[in-house]
């Protein structure tokens, strides 16, 4: 018979028609017709269009024809597939198949290599490598290219995962003829992301610092095409692939967010590859208008059998179980291009249970292909190739015995540029089952489970309404004002659109809410001038002594529950610094803690930028590092400032005389921002000489420092300070911890006051931050500062400093409506934050706490039942694992490359 | 301090007098130790916290050679006030000295500075270790904590399973010796414990298994030591002296407490007890999870160090106010609570520490009794200390206002042991130095 005759050229595997023709053959030529004809079957042509009893002709690796009524021409080998399906073969844009995996040697942790490794004339940072090309690393790997061709797939995207700029992909099907036949892109796409890979490189540390780098590295590309003094292979390559599709692969919607502002600043529109969390943000991934590529590897149950296990894992780790597998649909529904990805999943067959999983949470079965064949094939530029059953393309495609959909269809062969892979092995008895299947059980109906509303943050105490901003009169109240009023007995605040109306007594309501005020104190809310929650991906960019292109913009986390927690403690508006690490750090960022909106909306419309400093025994890293980063004594840090504004006059001198001809530098951008009085200066301080140097230094260079924050021997050098109008930002008693705040006093704050320096105090610390109340209670405990000029400390004080003092920081017509109710004297430690309004929204309110607490406990009853319920269908589970909570100080260092490194386990670690 | 409001003496304001002007004349190094009370002082007026959960409105406190000889209401009392000095306390509060239980006080200068840190001792049962012997008087620390009324402490080791012995000391001494109250008084252990699994990776580098076992492996060798311990203590003779065992002899008798730090639920139950085992019954450090366990810990009398409220919550989903909540949770549940600390100079805090909880649940007096007299119970000094009775220590402060709030906390006069302490500290110098330079005068 034909069909034996046929499976036995595939064992001898005889040269094709299309076999490459440069090589030379060993014996005589063996070059096969490999002219095919099926019939009677459904062929699915593309998502759109299904030929009911059709014929397929492909001749060597090409479809001839795709109809009915076909006639066969002679010499044809016919195959009937009457009752059978035919699907072009799936294609995968994300994988890493045929190309080496990527690792990094381990050394122990922070090392001091400030420049690539890498010989040759290539770029500094070896992160940054669009000099590889997979083109040329890609060998086939046969073991990968059977178990992706089982699951359906005919064609991948190969792409070397490592680096921010990792050069191009290639995209390949999955034949097993030799690589030159089954290249069918050899520069798919250029690809990015926010992880260094194997770069031995210091820099950067943090994914603040790789966004920085990716940019510069943009602006370095765009000044290398228009000189001539510098040779730069990967400047030069990387300008080369700008035309080719931009492919980034990021972790996380909120990632998705910022490589599209990347892209938007540069004018690229990326294709992203995430982790399918989008769903939890689905407007604002719409927003961007990037296609996506998504993976289709859900979370698996966690255990919940142990009780005490179980208190470790939370909301959001169920909610994410629960909520993953809608992710597809999601995305249908908002309209968002995307394709399917197997990466992620133990084993590609695997895609099938969780397509499976997807439809049954309301993706549909033409999306479902689509997403797996045109659109993939789109986006790595082969769609002229693959992805749709139409004359000329190749001939890749899989025979199924049922629609593919279907729980029950098997895919029983799948052809590869003409060549056939038998998948499905069947026995005649079972053959015959196969082609006269009627369907007799027919597959139960999903059961339409509850499934738990989406949250605003998606973490615990998040809203699944958001919250709306309220009129409202605090009547009857102690208001503390912080204006000349004073605080006021029996009096009144109203707030309406987001803003104070009126202060005073008596006040009409008018269609304002009323709520009784009487017994309790009512106060603009606090500023936390020294803050790092809200960030992610690391707050130091520590590997050189100037980080400045740095960005704390870039880095902003919506979904950090230290935001309510510190709500809880009637903060609302903070600024989230950089690290302490080196002299000059990176740029910060203010936020309003508007919990529940996106990154982008909790920032403070209109401020100031500020930027950070430090001096002292974090940025001479004496209890860290590998002491071979300068400064490390006080002596160097001076000159790394003065080294710093010489280079940046000098840069704005050149930028005056040759405009855009001179190499874009964030650096010094940022440096010359503050020679032109458009950046401020807040500045880590200990200990006297140091602040007196920087204040030198500051004068001889002509900047002006804004803030001194710690500032623990301001007390010393108050009067220095004052004289230059430096405002100080101190804590109200910390001390004995490091040499530098040996004679760290309480009073500090009081003499710098006394002074008239305007003082604040500040947290550097997530759980001091949600008390910062009680601190400013301390100026009264350490030197008797009066009530209303300490509780000034954390409010009026700040926001002066953090030049806002004009929007907020007291209750005065007209400024934003952000006002605390405690139970009692805000200074005392016995003072609860009732209710906590920003912009009029009251984003934390007690009672409404304790009801969300309650709604949370049945929230995860519910879910640990439904865990239960899944496990004892069979449903695969994991350990409960506690996430890994990051909170930043100063001082907190780490590098988010090597973090994601952990993630993926592409390494061992210690 | 609003001397004005002293009316006393005049031999008392002299001495005064004098006292204040040393303060701009000596550096640290010169807060000298104060001498024993040489003449009956009567302290009349003040709102007096016996410490017992009472408060007396007006009261009076008569207090000689170190002791308190009388205490009661002012108003219904008569009082010789002759050959006394007088201190009028009016619209002032009175409270027992605080105490500080399980910290490194004086065993630390400068946490960053590996040269000043003498707490941690290696190796994994070291019950001989004692901390007394490290204890540095002269540590610029203690005089910045009894300026807020935390007069007496539990001077602990840390590190290994068994950390070793720890000792109650007064704020307010020459050296060791002097400031001893109460040698050894407890020995600390650890109580394994298998680390939470971290999602740090999709590997972890040892598996969970493994890591029990470890924890497993620690339970057992603990356990024999134990054993062969509470052997060695029954031995009249031992033919080899072993060091280690011979510490563990006054655990074995009484004598010594047995202090177990544990977090976890299935922890502290098997901490509990192991040490009921060996007819110990322990006082929990930490204690995470007690809340949960809270009729077991009645029934076996265990009484609970907790950590200060002033912390994160353990999980993104608890209440953001369970810290604050939790040892009233547990002192309303009838377990004996004392309230805890991380670290040395943070301690001034502490009284803060007890304010918190009662601003979220627990009773005033009863969260006052979370820094005084339960922990003179489980430090055992409840016999001279914790609560203001007669015949007691005379180890009490006066406040202008409530100490346990940082708003009107203001410690005017503070005693130990009837000695009138000197509350001048580091940092009040710094602030005089530096005051007087910028002519601001400082307090």
């Amino acid at each position: 018979m034909k069909k034996i005759l046929l499976s036995l050229a595939l064992v001898f595997s005889a040269t094709s028609l299309f076999a490459q023709q440069t090589y030379p053959v060993n014996g005589s030529y063996d070059i096969r017709q490999g002219t095919y004809a099926f019939t009677n079957a459904n062929i699915v042509v593309s998502a759109n269009q299904t030929i009911p009893n059709g014929t397929l002709l492909i001749k060597g690796q090409t479809i001839q024809s795709v109809g009915t009524g076909t006639s066969i021409p002679k010499g044809y080998v016919v195959i009937d597939l009457k009752g059978k399906f035919i699907y072009p073969s799936l294609i995968d844009a994300f994988t890493s198949y045929g190309l080496p995996e990527a690792t990094r040697a381990f050394n122990g942790g922070r090392q001091s290599i400030f420049t690539s490794t890498k010989k040759g004339a290539y770029g500094w940072n070896e992160a940054i490598r669009p000099e590889t090309q997979a083109n040329t690393l890609f060998t086939a790997d046969s073991k990968k290219a059977d178990d992706l061709r089982k699951a359906g797939f005919g064609s991948v995207n190969a792409i070397n995962r490592d680096g921010i700029s990792r050069g191009t992909s290639v995209a390949v099907t999955l034949s097993d003829e030799k690589e030159n036949s089954t290249i069918l892109n050899p520069q798919s796409a250029a690809n990015y992301s926010f992880s260094k890979g194997t770069s031995q490189n210091d820099y950067p540390t943090s994914l603040m610092g790789a966004i920085a780098l990716l940019r510069q590295t943009y602006y370095d590309a765009q000044w290398y095409g228009k000189q001539k003094g510098e040779y730069n292979i990967s400047l030069e390559e990387f300008n080369k692939q700008q035309s080719i599709p931009q492919l980034f692969e990021v972790e996380g919607w909120q990632n998705i967010l910022r490589a599209s502002k990347i892209g938007k600043e540069f004018g690229k529109q990326y294709i992203i590859k995430s982790n399918g969390d989008e769903y939890q943000r689905i407007d604002a991934v719409k927003a961007i208008g990037a296609s996506l590529i998504i993976p289709i590897n859900f979370i698996k149950a966690y255990d919940v059998e142990d009780t005490i296990e179980n208190r470790s894992i939370t909301l959001a780790q169920m909610k994410a179980w629960e909520l993953a597998p809608t992710n597809p649909a999601a995305l249908e529904k908002a309209g968002i291009k995307f394709s399917l990805t197997t990466q992620g999943l133990e084993n590609p067959k695997d895609l099938w249970t969780n397509i499976h999983t997807a439809l049954e949470n309301g993706l549909t079965q033409k999306q479902a292909l689509l997403s797996l064949t045109e659109i993939p094939a789109g986006m790595i530029g082969i769609a002229d190739k693959v992805g749709t059953l139409e004359k000329g393309k190749l001939a890749n495609f899989i025979i199924t015995s049922d629609s593919l959909f279907k729980k029950e269809n098997i895919i029983e062969e799948n052809w590869v540029q003409g060549k056939r892979f038998i998948i499905f092995k069947k026995d005649d008895a079972a053959a015959k089952d196969t082609t006269n299947k009627t369907i007799t059980n027919t597959p139960e109906p999903p059961k339409k489970e509850a499934i738990g509303a989406l949250i605003f943050p998606f973490t615990s105490f998040g809203n699944a309404t958001p919250l709306k901003q309220e009129s409202v009169l605090l009547k009857n109240a102690t208001v503390w004002t912080n204006e000349k009023e004073g605080i006021l007995q029996n009096a009144d605040v109203l707030l309406e659109n987001g803003k104070i109306k009126a202060v005073g007594k008596n006040l009409n309501a008018g269609n304002a809410k009323v709520i009784d005020a009487t017994g309790k104190h009512v106060t603009p809310g606090i500023v936390d001038e020294h803050s790092h929650i809200a960030g992610v991906g690391g707050i130091n960019e520590g590997a050189q002594s100037v980080s400045s292109e740095v960005r704390i913009a870039d880095i902003i986390n919506s979904e950090d529950v230290n935001i309510y927690r510190q709500l809880a403690g009637g903060v609302t508006t903070s600024q989230i610094l950089h690290g302490s690490a080196n002299p000059i750090g990176g740029q910060s960022q203010l936020i309003k803690l508007r919990w529940g909106k996106l990154p982008e909306e909790l920032k403070f419309a209109g401020a100031d930028g500020f930027i950070k400093f430090a001096l002292g025994e974090n940025v001479k890293q004496s209890n860290f590092g590998t002491g071979a980063r300068f400064p490390v004594t006080r002596m160097g840090v001076e000159q790394t400032f003065v080294d710093e504004f010489t280079r940046a006059k000098e840069y704005k001198a050149e930028l005056a005389k040759k405009g855009n001809t001179v190499r874009r530098d964030l650096e010094l951008d940022a440096i010359v921002e503050i020679l032109d009085n458009k950046r401020f200066i807040t500045c880590h301080s200990y200990v006297q000489s140091e602040i007196n140097m920087l204040m030198n230094v500051a004068d001889s260079l002509g900047f002006k420092i804004n803030t001194f924050t710690h500032i623990l021997e301001g007390y010393k050098v108050a009067d220095k300070m004052k004289a230059r109008g430096i405002n100080a930002s101190t804590f109200s008693d910390w001390w004995a911890y490091k040499m530098e705040v040996a004679e760290a006093i309480p009073y500090n704050g009081k003499i710098m006051h006394n002074v008239g320096i305007t003082t604040a105090f500040n947290s550097d610390d997530a759980e001091m931050a949600r008390r910062l109340n009680q601190e400013a209670g301390k100026a009264v405990l350490y030197g008797g500062v009066s009530e209303e000029d300490a509780f000034k400390f954390v409010t009026l004080n700040p926001a002066k400093m953090l030049h806002i003092d004009e929007k907020i920081g007291s209750l005065k017509v007209g400024k934003d409506a952000d006002v605390v109710v405690w139970s009692d004297n805000p200074l005392s430690i016995y003072a609860k934050a009732e209710k906590t309004f920003v912009d009029g929204v009251a984003y934390w309110d007690i009672d409404r706490d304790s009801q969300i607490r309650k709604a949370q406990q049945t929230e995860r009853a519910r879910l640990i039942q439904k865990m239960k319920d899944s496990k004892d269908k069979g449903g695969k589970t994991q350990r409960p694992k506690a996430e890994q909570k990051r909170l930043y100080h100063c001082e907190t260092l780490e590098d988010y490359a090597l973090e994601l490194n952990e993630m993926e386990g592409t390494h061992n670690h210690e | 301090m609003k001397w004005k409001e002293l009316t006393t003496m005049n031999k008392y304001i002299l001495t005064l007098l004098i006292s204040a002007i040393g303060v701009s004349a000596f550096a640290q190094a010169n807060i000298s130790p104060a001498k024993p009370q040489d003449k009956k002082t009567i302290v009349m007026g003040g709102k007096l916290h016996v410490g017992n959960g009472k408060v007396i409105e007006t009261s009076y406190l008569i207090f000689d050679k170190g002791k308190i000889i009388g205490v009661g209401d002012a108003t219904v009392a008569r009082i010789n006030m002759s050959d006394a000095t007088i201190i009028q306390a009016n619209g002032k509060h009175i409270y027992p000295g605080f105490i500080a239980p399980v910290t490194n006080l004086g065993l630390v200068e400068i946490s960053s500075v590996k040269a000043t840190l003498d707490y941690n001792e290696i190796g994994d049962f070291n019950p001989h270790i004692r901390a007394l012997v490290a204890y540095n008087t002269d540590s610029k620390v203690p005089a910045t904590i009894r300026s807020n009324g935390v007069l007496m402490a539990q001077i602990t080791p840390q590190g290994g399973t068994i950390s070793g012995s720890s000792s109650v000391v007064q704020l307010d001494a020459w050296n060791w010796e002097d400031a001893t109250i109460k040698k050894d008084d407890a020995m600390h252990l650890n109580w394994p414990v298998t680390p939470r699994f971290r999602n740090t990776g999709n590997k972890p580098l040892v598996s969970p298994e493994a890591l029990k076992e470890r924890t497993q492996n620690l339970l057992n060798g603990l356990d024999q030591f134990f054993t062969e311990a509470k052997a060695y203590a029954e031995t009249d003779k031992p033919a080899v002296i072993n060091t280690r065992f011979a510490a563990m002899k006054h655990l074995f008798d009484g004598t010594q407490r047995l202090f177990i730090s544990a977090a976890g639920e299935k922890d502290i139950i098997a901490g509990v007890k192991f040490a009921k085992k060996y007819n110990i019954t322990p006082v929990i450090v930490g204690g995470d999870d007690a809340y949960l366990i809270t009729g077991f810990l009645k029934e076996n009398h265990i009484a609970v160090i907790v950590n200060e409220p002033h912390a994160l919550p353990n999980s993104d989903d608890d209440d953001v106010n369970m810290p604050y909540k939790n040892a009233g949770i547990l002192a309303n549940a009838g377990v004996d609570v004392i309230m805890g600390m991380q670290g040395y100079w943070q301690l001034r805090n502490l009284p803060f520490m007890a304010g918190t909880i009662a601003a979220w649940g627990l009773d005033k007096e009863k969260a006052l009794q979370t820094i005084t007299i339960n922990a003179a119970k489980v430090l055992g000094i409840d016999k001279t200390t914790g609560t203001l009775e007669i015949g007691k220590d005379a180890t009490f402060f006066i406040s202008a206002g409530d100490a346990l709030d940082m708003k009107t906390n203001k410690v005017e006069q503070a005693f130990i042991q009837g000695r009138d302490i000197n509350l001048d500290n580091l940092h009040k110098q710094l602030d005089k130095k530096f005051s007087d330079k910028y002519n601001m005068g400082g307090k």
